[in-house]
């Protein structure tokens, strides 16, 4: 029992040892000061920045519409459940490869899009965010609806009978019960945001400064340059680890200590 | 013939990865080791046997079809055939994958291999050079060269760490050409995709891969072109069971050069 256990932590821990171990380190100042690095590194934030407030904006909301679907017959609450969770299981790339269906030019909406407003999104930044939005958005739904099922809902209730209209109860009484669940939430779909490269290399490619986001470019320079590969590896773990560790206390009951 | 799926290699690595470190000998030069990997390493003589070949991207239909034949020839051999980026392809050598045979695009990926002391005497048995490919209709209405530098056009083009790649950097230079790519792929036949969806007006791809894309893609000659040329070299890793060595004789024999020229490679 607890040799299995023991077998898996290394599983989980062995790997990321392994690549702290065969660091470069005496190079890694001078690796991670390369252009084409601080160009992923920008472009990385960036992107997983504005994918997480378009999952703020969108998830809340349907956050709410999933927490009230707990009264709805069965069959719509399992099929509205069922949609938010596929992107949680589906392989990236089949999220790529779908938002391409989709959006790329001969896509169901992006030849309309081309056709009429001589717009393509494949191949932008902007499809960068959309892929990162795909994957995570589930992310923060599930967070806040979780925090909205566990409020104590019967004060909504009274600040509805004191008069309050709806937007005033979501705004004063709902979010700040469920502003823990938000921020634990954001901080997830950042997370996942940032490590995103499946469904990023599929539907928006790969362009320095432009889609080539730090987990692409640290795949590609392993084909040619390993050591900056090891290197972008190191940056994107310390930053997964900087951000749990950030917020562990106050937001993530899961890796409270 | 099978094909080995991309991610077997991934989870077999780090199975060895906690299998190595559960034996105490934990990330210290862990992955520069040989290619002699217990599981493919074949039995002797005409026993059955398994061989594990690495070829690039752009060789991955005539391989299909030269394993076929092989697979025929020899029933007691298992050809698994693995196709990518050339340079990703070597770089997973010589960490440790486990392959056979090397076929490499260009010769520079072969070199790793050589200068890692996994193969000697690599033969090129393949030339091949770079066509603009353009999605069938070509409605971007692209002629040469020249189209790849206009900014309104989607163009995709090989990332220049990838044999494809290079030598597209290398035809540009020589038509003074600056491109204006939208994306660097990371083997020509990711490149090709983007063309025969229609995602991207134009591209830089080997002529062979414009023929193995059918109806879908249409190929344009470009001057130039055929002083770019890009030599295939072949080589069975040492220690590589016997059978590597007759199908890479397979290869650059009559019936390889058959296949090879069927799919549009030049002659070596």
């Amino acid at each position: 029992m607890t040799a299995v256990a023991v077998l898996a932590l290394a599983v989980l821990v062995l790997p990321l040892v392994a690549l702290v171990a065969r660091a470069p380190w005496a190079e890694l100042p001078e690796l991670l000061a390369r252009e084409s690095v601080l160009q992923a590194l920008v472009l990385s934030f960036v992107t997983a920045t504005a994918a997480t407030g378009l999952c703020l904006v969108l998830g809340v909301p349907l956050a709410t519409l999933l927490a009230r679907a707990a009264d709805w017959p069965t069959v719509p609450r399992r099929l509205l459940r069922a949609a938010v969770t596929v992107p949680l299981v589906l392989p990236p790339v089949v999220g790529g490869i779908a938002l391409l269906m989709l959006l790329g030019r001969r896509g169901l909406v992006g030849s309309v899009l081309e056709d009429w407003f001589g717009v393509t999104v494949p191949f932008t930044s902007g499809a960068v965010v959309l892929a990162q939005v795909f994957v995570s958005l589930p992310f923060l739904v599930f967070a806040v609806e979780g925090a909205l099922r566990s409020a104590d809902r019967r004060t909504e209730g009274a600040a509805a009978t004191l008069g309050a209209s709806r937007w005033q109860v979501f705004r004063h009484v709902t979010l700040p019960l469920v502003a823990p669940g938000v921020a634990a939430g954001a901080v997830l779909c950042f997370s996942r945001a940032l490590g995103e490269f499946g469904a990023t290399i599929t539907f928006a490619g790969s362009l320095p400064g432009v889609t080539r986001t730090l987990p692409i470019a640290s795949y590609l320079a392993m084909q040619s340059d390993p050591d900056e590969a090891v290197a972008l590896a190191l940056l994107l773990l310390a930053v997964s680890v900087a951000v749990l560790l950030g917020l562990r206390d106050r937001w993530l009951p899961g890796v409270r200590g | 013939m099978r094909r080995m799926p991309r991610l077997a290699l991934g989870a077999g690595a780090l199975a060895l990865a906690v299998a190595a470190g559960l034996a105490g000998c934990a990330a210290a030069g862990a992955g520069t080791g040989t290619n002699s990997s217990p599981a493919v390493s074949a039995p002797t003589d005409a026993a059955p046997a398994t061989i594990t070949v690495f070829a690039a991207a752009s060789l991955t239909d005539a391989f299909d079809e030269l394993a076929r034949q092989y697979e025929h020839a020899h029933p007691n051999v298992d050809v698994v055939l693995n196709s990518g980026g050339s340079a990703a392809l070597a770089q997973q050598v010589v960490e440790g994958a486990p392959a056979d045979v090397f076929a490499s695009a260009a010769e520079g990926p072969m070199q790793t291999l050589v200068d890692a002391g996994l193969a000697t005497d690599p033969a090129v048995f393949a030339t091949n050079t770079l066509q603009l490919a353009v999605p069938a209709g070509n409605r971007a209405g692209v002629t040469g060269l020249a189209d790849l530098a206009r900014a309104e056009l989607r163009i995709a083009l090989c990332d220049e760490s990838v044999p494809c790649g290079a030598a597209s950097a290398k035809l540009l230079a020589q038509a003074r050409v600056t491109a204006s790519p939208d994306t660097l792929e990371s083997d020509v036949r990711a490149v090709l995709t983007k063309v025969s969806l229609g995602e991207v007006d134009a591209a830089l791809v080997y002529r062979t891969d414009v023929l193995a894309a059918g109806d879908a893609v249409e190929g344009i000659d470009v001057p130039g072109a055929a002083s770019v040329v890009n030599r295939y070299p072949i080589a069975a890793l040492d220690g590589a069971p016997d059978a590597a060595a007759g199908f890479v004789a397979f290869v650059t024999g009559p019936a390889g050069r058959a296949v090879l020229a069927e799919a549009g490679f030049g002659a070596p």
